[in-house]
């Protein structure tokens, strides 16, 4: 009766949000985050006391502060994952935009907290390093791009995407931030990867980082040496990467104990560059290999769940992010078991950064919304006897 | 589905031909297209990232699988450095010019402690207090019982107290081997030698290096392994050099003065025999720099004989009245009057005591030291040539004596050389040199007028530099120097048998706001010897000296530097192999000989 007075209540268009999202998010890679994150704020116990005790704060200042980030930063790829991908790509794009023109205005506004190299806005409370939130809006923005230039009569969005990383990493490198800048470089060259670059081509870019390498290697004293004291099989202890691989040594297959570990209390990046170090002293070589498990895992997983996508742009995004994020977290442990020459660069979701580990929640909030199972259109297939 | 026809019009003709709209086909083939290259895309894509995905899996393994095979290495003792940059430390021998030991080195010890291998911190550091005095119990009670896994305790330790630390039996107490720089004649040639000290450590071993003087100017030849541990030969004499510093500070002590110094130097080879600076130091305790609040020159790191650089004084006279006979202007019986008053630019000049000698030879303004007579000669020869002169004398450049601290002897001279400067220098104020300055403009007229460079490395024959004046005029200067001594200010000076000819100088002491101290004086005996035939030259240098002698204040160079430098000579010249020689009297050109 009653609908038929006041007309029938508008059906609700398919699943609410919750359960859908529920249903077809990547459980296994979200789980990996959620230990990640529980991972990093145990290690945070474990490596910043002595950086609170040298700037006066309270043992665990910066856990804490790490807490109060790293609940934001859960709670932005929480909602961010519950995104279709068309919003994130409009929102991601907007977030591009100010990221770009803010880390265009560094120069004038930032400050570099008496390191060298302008990085940062200073905000009081904390600091927000926009090139941290300017890499997963770069992805999305050249995924779209590249997505573009495959439809017929598209636009030439390989050029322009290209010609958008090279501003982005001459402005990184201009702070200067070549870590920073290899990372958009390589996320870039992924998706160009991925979106089928010619063979002949790539082949070509690896015989020219070669030769690059050796040009670098003969003509910069200062290459070569990083890169003798890479090749060099005995390592100076007295440096970070002495100390790092000493503390790797002495933690052995179990660690020395909680709250035992000493390399904490020489390296100064030990709460940043080095936690893995901090890790593998205090817990041993099982938590090492775990977090080493959980980053291959969200990486693998992800790049494994895309190569069913079909839509171009989701893919291309989904490898951008996944690639970086584990890239990173490789170069990182890389250098500290001297696998590679030696390059500052942060444990995403583990090291401590605000900046770093809100704009690591929006990226992978990303990444699970991309990797978000979908209706592929198998059916269409198996109609058009394809599948 | 429909097949696609062989002519990709043919459909679109086709329904023309039916009256059908074909832009509905158009978009169908468009369509059919971009699935196609969607398709393509999509299976290009699957595959790399299949690539990808083994990539990471692999890069990450190769990560996790590295960790392992670190975690499961042993643990090593911290090394100073990484092999190939091994520590060098054979470090040569230094020796004087008869080969004695100068400097060598003297294996001793290091001792640290590594408390995780300690079994009883606290008896350790008992223990340790007892042996070392200096360490404080209670604070290595706290370093052996704390967090720290390594610590030095000693940089190096005798064999005895190695000895003693190895009785208190704690194993965590350990001993790094130590090449020790020994220097067994203790403040002997102090400043020529200048001591070394620790540069790279590590637990095996530790560099030594130069720090200052010989050690530090020849430090790359003395830790070249290439030299195969080749002693480095210096021209000092050990006996000599003996001798002279303790009658330097005897004589220093007598004389009152607060610093001293001598040059003994080869005229022919320019070698410097002996080198001396009061008050020294023992470069095996070398002390530090002094801070502040204290003059670095009066401190005993500094070298006075080389360093130093001084007003001084009227020894000086004997280049203007050289140079003036060699450029043919006057020779030693020319007559000048010395008479004054005389003003040079409104500035007057006076002799000592305000004496007036009135008209003089040449030869009796060096004996009689006449500022006016000197300053004359000076106005004859003229700023230019005087200054060619002196530089060719090398007066203007720090001395090219090889221990680092000769750069820092650089000369002070007006840069504005006008009539005045002319005038002054003339008598040797307005220009401040190193007595070793001083000792090479001697020696060149020593030796026949030929420059020669001082330097510290033995020579194996004369090492004439340019010939800076005729050997007249050298000639001359020396007969006018024998004249000093012989019946001149310099009449402490005769040593029975060397014939020695000198000048004396005395200078007032520039304040360093400018002016000059009333009572205090630089007092200078430059000397060679023997005067007909001289061998060596000796600069002896006393920093305000003061004698009380017949009842009168002294401080004149003929009271205080010429006794000084002649019992010096008296005590050094049979060492050098000098024999007493009756001088050959005025008859010169008639040679003595014996059948």
């Amino acid at each position: 009766m009653t609908e038929m007075v006041y007309g029938a209540v508008p059906a609700q268009g398919g699943e609410p949000i919750l359960p859908k999202w529920w249903r077809t998010l990547d459980k296994w890679s979200m789980s990996c985050v959620l230990i990640l994150f529980g991972v990093g704020l145990l290690l945070g116990l474990a490596a910043s006391p002595p950086l609170a005790a040298r700037n006066g704060f309270d043992p665990f200042h910066y856990v804490e502060r790490q807490a109060i980030f790293g609940g934001a930063a859960l709670v932005a790829m929480l909602l961010t994952s519950m995104m279709s991908p068309i919003l994130v790509r409009r929102l991601a794009v907007l977030g591009f935009l100010c990221a770009f023109v803010a880390l265009a205005l560094l120069p004038v506004f930032g400050t570099d907290f008496g390191k060298g190299a302008v990085r940062w806005y200073s905000l009081g409370f904390a600091s927000f390093q926009p090139s941290e939130f300017l890499k997963p809006g770069f992805v999305v923005v050249a995924a779209w791009l590249f997505a573009a230039s495959q439809e017929i009569n598209g636009p030439p969005g390989r050029l322009w995407s290209f010609a958008l990383c090279m501003a982005i990493v001459a402005m990184l490198v201009m702070q200067p931030d070549f870590g920073q800048a290899c990372l958009v470089l390589f996320g870039w060259g992924v998706m160009y990867f991925v979106a089928g670059a010619p063979m002949l081509l790539l082949v070509a870019m690896a015989g020219f980082v070669v030769l690059g390498g050796m040009v670098a290697y003969s003509s910069s004293e200062h290459f070569a040496r990083r890169i003798d004291g890479f090749l060099n099989p005995d390592v100076d202890p007295t440096t970070q990467l002495g100390y790092a691989t000493n503390a790797i040594r002495e933690g052995g297959l179990f660690g020395v104990g909680v709250g035992e570990g000493q390399v904490k209390w020489s390296l100064p990046d030990a709460h940043t560059d080095f936690i893995i170090a901090v890790a593998a002293e205090e817990y041993g070589l099982i938590l090492v290999l775990i977090i080493i498990l959980l980053y291959a895992s969200i990486v693998v997983r992800s790049l494994l769940r895309l190569m069913r996508e079909r839509d171009p742009f989701i893919r291309l995004a989904g490898t951008g992010l996944a690639c970086m994020f584990g890239v990173q977290a490789m170069i990182n442990m890389g250098v500290a078991v001297r696998l590679l020459p030696a390059k500052g660069m942060t444990l995403p979701f583990v090291s401590y950064g605000g900046s770093s580990l809100i704009a690591g929640g929006i990226a992978l909030g990303m990444l699970l919304a991309f990797t978000r199972t979908r209706p592929q259109g198998e059916f269409g297939d198996i109609l058009r006897g394809r599948g | 589905m429909s097949r696609i026809p062989l002519r990709p019009l043919a459909r679109i003709l086709e329904a023309r031909s039916k009256g059908e709209n074909p832009d509905v086909i158009e978009r169908e083939n468009i369509r059919q297209r971009h699935e196609e290259m969607q398709d393509r895309a999509r299976a290009r894509a699957e595959g790399r990232l299949l690539v990808l995905g083994v990539f990471f899996f692999c890069a990450f393994s190769v990560v996790g699988a590295r960790m392992g095979l670190l975690a499961t290495s042993e643990a090593q003792e911290p090394l100073a450095s990484a092999q190939g940059a091994n520590i060098a430390t054979q470090r040569a021998d230094i020796v004087d010019r008869e080969g004695r030991i100068l400097a060598t080195n003297f294996e001793t010890h290091s001792l640290y402690a590594q408390p995780p291998l300690m079994v009883d911190p606290v008896a350790a550091a008992a223990g340790l207090a007892q042996v070392f005095p200096d360490l404080d119990k209670e604070r290595l009670i706290k370093d052996f019982t704390g967090k720290r896994k390594f610590i030095w305790i000693k940089k190096r330790i005798s064999p005895e107290q190695k000895q003693a630390v190895h009785d208190i039996g704690d194993p965590g107490l350990l001993f790094g081997p130590r090449e020790m720089r020994l220097y067994p004649n203790g403040m002997l040639a102090a400043h020529v030698l200048g001591g070394a000290g620790f540069g790279k450590e590590g637990v095996n071993a530790a560099e030594v290096i130069g720090v200052a003087g010989v050690e530090k100017q020849f430090d790359g030849y003395l830790r070249d392994p290439a030299n195969g541990a080749k002693p480095l030969k210096l021209s000092l004499d050990l006996t000599v050099q003996a001798a002279a510093e303790r009658v330097l500070l005897g004589g220093m002590k007598i004389m009152n003065a607060k610093g001293a110094s001598s040059v003994l130097m080869n005229v022919h080879t320019g070698e410097v025999i002996s080198v001396a600076s009061l008050p020294a130091f023992d470069p095996n305790d070398r002390p530090r720099p002094p801070t502040s609040g204290f003059d670095p020159s009066d401190s005993p790191l500094f070298n006075r004989a080389v360093q130093g650089v001084y007003e001084l004084g009227s020894v000086y006279k004997i280049f203007t009245a050289a140079q003036a006979v060699d450029l043919g202007l006057v020779n030693s019986e020319t007559v000048i009057d010395t008479s004054g008053p005389m003003r040079i630019g409104g500035f007057p000049i006076g002799e000592f005591r305000n004496k007036n000698y009135g008209k003089l030879s040449v030869a009796d303004i060096i004996v009689k030291s006449s500022n006016r007579g000197t300053g004359r000669l000076a106005m004859q020869i003229g700023s230019k040539r005087q200054q060619d002169f002196l530089n060719s004398l090398g007066m203007f450049d720090p001395t090219p004596f090889e221990i680092v601290e000769a750069q820092g002897g650089q000369p002070l001279f007006p840069k504005q050389w006008g009539e005045l400067s002319t005038v002054t220098i003339s008598y040797g104020h307005g220009l401040s040199t190193s007595p070793m300055h001083l000792a090479a403009g001697y020696a060149a007229i020593a030796n026949g007028g030929h420059y020669v460079s001082p330097t510290i490395l033995r020579q194996k024959g004369p090492q004439y530099g340019p010939r800076v004046m005729s050997p007249t005029a050298a000639r001359q200067a020396r007969k006018m120097l024998r004249k000093v001594v012989t019946s001149g200010t310099a009449s402490f000076g005769e040593v029975p048998g060397y014939a020695v000819g000198g000048k004396t100088g005395t200078a007032d002491k520039p304040k360093p706001r400018g002016g000059y101290y009333e009572d205090k004086v630089i007092a200078t005996f430059a000397t060679l010897f023997p005067a007909h035939d001289p061998k060596y030259v000796l600069v002896v240098t006393l920093d305000e000296p003061s004698i009380l002698a017949y009842g009168k204040k002294r401080r004149t160079a003929g009271w205080t530097a010429v006794p000084v430098a002649a019992e010096m000579i008296g005590r050094i010249a049979p060492l050098l192999g000098l024999r007493p020689e009756v001088e050959p009297g005025e008859t010169a050109g008639i040679t003595l000989t014996s059948n």
